[in-house]
């Protein structure tokens, strides 16, 4: 028998290891820590009822009626031994009632309620009571709607959400649909424990038209749209979207579900021609998941690996998905990069830059600055040639200065010191270079320039 | 005998069910039983009933647990879903057991005189006590009072606190490896132990886990403290075991000897503690000295000290762009609109897009719920008061002092959590003086008196400390806590703090609980 018992701020925790066969040995103790049986246990016992207070070891807990369980002294063994009536809760006082024991524990100061022997005779206050004791009790003698509604009214008022819903359920299978929505709408607290309740239970349909009732029609399209977690079938799936369109949506979040919808629909279409894995690029770098389910930003990326300079035509092309789901340009060019980066396509890359000016001119312009451009390249290995390439358009001189260093570019650090007349820094600079590599060269030939004035 | 408990049944409704083996055994008929805990759920008997099982059972009852001791100032109900139910689902079930607590509570500990709070959920659970107290009337308890205050706080009345990155020891062990039930469970690497004469030792697999309390010496000085000033603690603990393994030189007769033999086996815990806490500061330390750390955190202090919180943050953007990890983004821009008074709707359009683009059309679910309770909401007519309770109640201390702390602004090295402001104002010089700040909180504050029996009433020397039950309905963190220990700390405060809550929670697992099908893989 292993049954530890130990104490904390006077609340006993019992931990049952394992099977316990054996129940002689267990030792029988009160919650207060005494020995069930024992003298001072019993003269305990006596003294919590007639409450003489005098005793220094322990406060007496005697107010609320669920701590009175704990007052009275049975070990768990006993417990489990009570008879079982069928039919019928078996509550904790009826147990009392069976157990030879108690021919020496005192009378527990039982509530009124007890002294009636019929439980059907209750009203709602003493119902409830007796509920929440965890007692024996039934609700099928509230018959009439008015009792019904008296019953879920006390409930309420004593605040117990176990009773609360308890009698919910009760007023579920026992009223009509019409009838329960019209009086939990002017039931506040009720009603809010009904949704809750139905929510949990997976009611669906039913939670819906109770929120079609009450007016809430948003909350009752994204319940509905919720669902679609629970669908694992992709096509499924899609249809269920579907039929989610003409759920009554705030704007935004309708604009957002069709965008889920057209989503998956090409999602379903692309995974299916490109599971074949026909194409040149899929054999050299083999898909590591399926397209389907991913954020929209990530079939984005996919698709600028895979499908990259597809006419506008294709579902599976970039140009359309960024017109489809009105992409912003920094989004695109940062996933596009980031792909083409990574198939190491430098001239790809290039070209997303490139803008003609007003004048026809080709210049490089980029919605998110040159120095993370640099870093994304950087990250895919590209080589020093391309990265420097980039440095030099960056914006900020202090951002390229301290790329260039980053990088290693080495033209644009000693451009950059020649500009600001340092002499120090190209000193300095020189030492991490190789002797006679043309770097260092340069330098040398810079400082050997009389016509430099140079500030240090 | 069986004993067989569910645990985490709540208000819930368990569509799994530990399935004992039902399978009769005629050799030896056993039965079954049922222990609730924390406490029964008629709808969970329901279930069994529909199931046909009701009745195979021998005995069915509860063992309530409603707050548990974490710690000897410390209790917890562990209510998950408390927050959540609460503030976005309206169903405040949970309060109905926190004020049962609360009566076990006085039941042992002595009614508590005075009951302060703030808050819907907190005016409330006061009004259940209140009308508990009177349906047990004629029942007194002849103990001593031992609080003499209880300070109930709605979590919504302080919603950015959860929001901030904690930087004191104990927080940043939950926020990166969260603990879980008083343990945490650490990557076994750095604890692998090197057994001497081993070479190549195989390297553990399971994950080290470590019990935290205050019943280790070394834990309790530490835990509370500003992470920058944990180094300095454990290398002046490491010098003073040291000089306490060192003694032994100096120990001469049998008498001596024997003396430092009978301490070895707590120098070798302590020591072993050391060892522990030091490998634990090296991994938080990894974290802290990122690079990443340190750009999160500025934009967070950025954010309460007001700067730049009405337009789109470039630092957001391109976390969202390099897909951190969705919580992350969502603690941020909640902290941005919290701080804001909600985001203007063009920067929060913006954000919407960016999250459903990059994480899943799927967060609609969630985004909705953030804005429900209040976290990421459209800008109001009304104006944002939030700089105007900073000042007031000085929640911004810019010299806020990391190794030798005066102001509870230490644990967010410059933010004082303002519900631990609140708590303080409360004690001294009183709510009356910040009733301006008060109103622009959300929910009621109030105060009620609980008739004590006469001849019980305390009669404080002086000197001694009052007792304050501080209750957070919805979720306390860790930072919170180390706020309120320092304040019971302090010299000459004259109160002494106990933390009491639904939830011991971080920015992460609180954002978690409002999340919709967390399941799902989170990106």
């Amino acid at each position: 028998p292993t049954i530890k018992l130990y104490k904390d701020f006077n609340i006993c925790y019992i931990l049952v290891d394992d099977d316990d066969e054996d129940e002689e040995d267990v030792e029988r103790v009160s919650w207060s820590g005494e020995p069930v049986g024992s003298i001072s246990w019993s003269v305990k016992e006596t003294a919590s009822s007639i409450r003489s207070g005098s005793e220094q070891s322990f406060p007496k807990i005697d107010t609320t009626p669920s701590l009175s369980k704990q007052g009275s002294g049975y070990s768990l063994s006993s417990l489990f031994k009570a008879k079982s009536k069928p039919g019928a809760f078996q509550s904790f006082s009826e147990s009392f009632s069976d157990t030879s024991s108690r021919t020496y524990a005192p009378e527990l100061r039982k509530p009124k309620s007890d002294g009636k022997d019929v439980v059907s005779d209750l009203s709602p206050e003493e119902t409830v009571r007796r509920m929440q004791k965890g007692r024996a009790f039934s609700l099928e003698k509230f018959r009439s709607l008015q009792d019904k509604l008296l019953l879920l009214d006390e409930a309420v008022a004593v605040y117990d959400g176990n009773v609360i819903t308890a009698v919910l359920i009760f007023l579920k299978k026992s009223l009509s649909k019409e009838i329960l929505f019209r009086e939990l709408m002017a039931r506040d607290v009720a009603l809010r424990h009904y949704v809750h309740y139905l929510k949990e239970m997976g009611e669906q349909k039913l939670l819906v038209e109770l929120l079609k009732a009450l007016g809430r029609t948003e909350d009752m399209a994204l319940m509905h749209y919720k669902e679609h977690l629970n669908i694992k079938d992709e096509s499924r799936r899609r249809d269920f979207l579907k039929s989610c369109l003409s759920l009554p949506f705030s704007q935004d979040d309708a604009t957002h579900v069709q965008d889920h919808y057209t989503l998956l629909e090409r999602q379903i279409i692309i995974e299916a021609s490109d599971k074949k894995a026909v194409a040149e690029i899929f054999k050299k770098f083999p898909r590591k998941a399926s397209i389907l389910n991913m954020p929209i930003i990530t079939t984005l990326y996919y698709s600028c690996f895979y499908h990259y300079g597809e006419s506008e035509g294709t579902f599976s092309s970039p140009s359309n998905i960024r017109k489809t789901f009105r992409i912003s340009e920094k989004q695109y060019i940062l996933t596009a990069l980031g792909a083409r980066a990574k198939l190491k396509s430098w001239f790809d890359v290039d070209s997303l830059f490139n803008t003609k000016n007003w004048l026809g001119y080709t210049k490089k312009r980029s919605p998110i600055g040159f120095h993370r451009v640099v870093d994304i390249l950087h990250k895919n290995s590209a080589p020093v040639q391309v990265l420097q390439e980039y440095v030099n358009l960056i914006d900020n001189p202090d951002l390229k200065l301290g790329g260039a260093l980053k990088y290693k570019c080495h033209d644009i650090v000693i451009n950059t010191y020649r500009d600001l007349k340092d002499r120090q820094q190209l000193i300095v600079y020189r030492e991490k270079l190789e002797r006679d590599s043309p770097e260092y060269r340069k330098i040398q030939e810079l400082l050997n320039n009389v016509q430099i004035r140079w500030k240090n | 005998m069986h004993a067989i408990s569910y645990s985490h049944v709540m208000q819930g409704f368990p569509n799994f069910f530990c399935q004992p083996n039902l399978r009769e055994d005629k050799l030896q008929p056993r039965d079954f039983h049922i222990l609730f805990v924390p406490r029964r759920s008629l709808l969970c008997e329901q279930r069994l009933k529909e199931k046909g099982v009701l009745n195979s059972f021998t005995n069915i009852d509860e063992y309530i647990l409603d707050l548990i001791p974490y710690d000897g100032d410390l209790l917890s109900m562990e209510s998950e879903s408390s927050f959540r139910e609460c503030y976005l689902e309206n169903d405040q079930t949970s309060l109905y057991h926190a004020a049962k607590g609360l009566m076990t509570l006085q039941a042992l500990y002595g009614t508590i005189p005075q009951i302060f709070g703030k808050g819907e959920c907190a005016r409330h659970v006061a009004n259940m006590m209140l009308r508990m107290k009177r349906e047990f009337a004629g029942s007194q308890t002849q103990i001593l009072p031992v609080f003499d205050t209880l300070l109930l706080l709605d979590r919504n009345v302080d919603l950015l606190t959860p929001l901030a990155t904690q930087l004191t020891y104990e927080g940043l062990i939950d926020e990166i490896f969260g603990i879980t039930n008083g343990y945490v469970k650490l990557p076994p690497e750095k604890f692998a132990q090197k057994k001497q004469g081993e070479g190549g030792k195989e390297l553990p697999t399971e994950p080290k886990k470590l019990q935290l309390n205050s019943a280790e010496e070394l834990y309790a000085e530490i835990r509370d403290k500003n992470f920058n000033a944990v180094g300095a603690a454990l290398s002046k603990k490491a010098k003073i075991i040291s000089a306490a393994f060192e003694e032994r030189h100096n120990a001469k007769t049998v008498g001596e000897i024997k003396q430092f033999v009978s301490q070895l086996p707590h120098m070798q815990a302590a020591r072993s503690s050391l060892a522990n806490h030091t490998s634990i500061a090296e991994l938080i330390k990894d974290i802290t000295t990122s690079e990443d750390f340190f750009d999160s955190l500025t934009v967070e202090q950025e954010f309460m000290t007001g700067v730049d919180t009405d337009k789109v943050s470039t630092y957001i953007e391109d976390c969202i762009a390099q897909k951190d990890p969705l919580i992350k983004i969502l603690r941020l821009v909640c902290m941005q609109s919290v701080c804001n008074n909600g985001l203007k709707q063009k920067v929060l359009d913006y954000y919407k897009k960016e999250i459903l683009q990059t994480y899943g059309y799927k967060h609609i679910l969630t985004l909705k719920n953030l804005e429900r309770v209040g976290l990421l909401k459209p800008q109001s007519t009304m104006r944002n008061n939030y700089p105007t309770i900073r000042k007031t109640l000085k929640l911004w201390m810019e010299d806020a002092n990391e190794q030798n702390p005066n102001d509870i602004s230490y644990v967010y090295s410059g933010y004082a959590p303002l519900s631990v402001r609140l708590t303080q104002v409360l004690a001294r010089p009183g709510w009356r003086s910040i009733e301006e700040v008060l109103k622009m909180l959300p929910g009621p504050h109030f105060e009620e008196r609980q008739q004590v029996p006469t001849g019980l009433h305390k009669k404080r020397q002086p000197g001694e400390n009052r007792t304050i039950l501080v209750f957070f309905l919805g979720g306390v963190t860790y930072a919170e806590i180390a706020a309120l220990r320092f304040l019971s700390n302090m010299e000459d405060s004259g109160t002494e703090y106990i933390i009491a809550a639904t939830k011991l929670i971080n920015g992460t697992s609180w954002i978690k609980s409002l999340m919709d099908s967390p399941e799902e893989n989170l990106p």
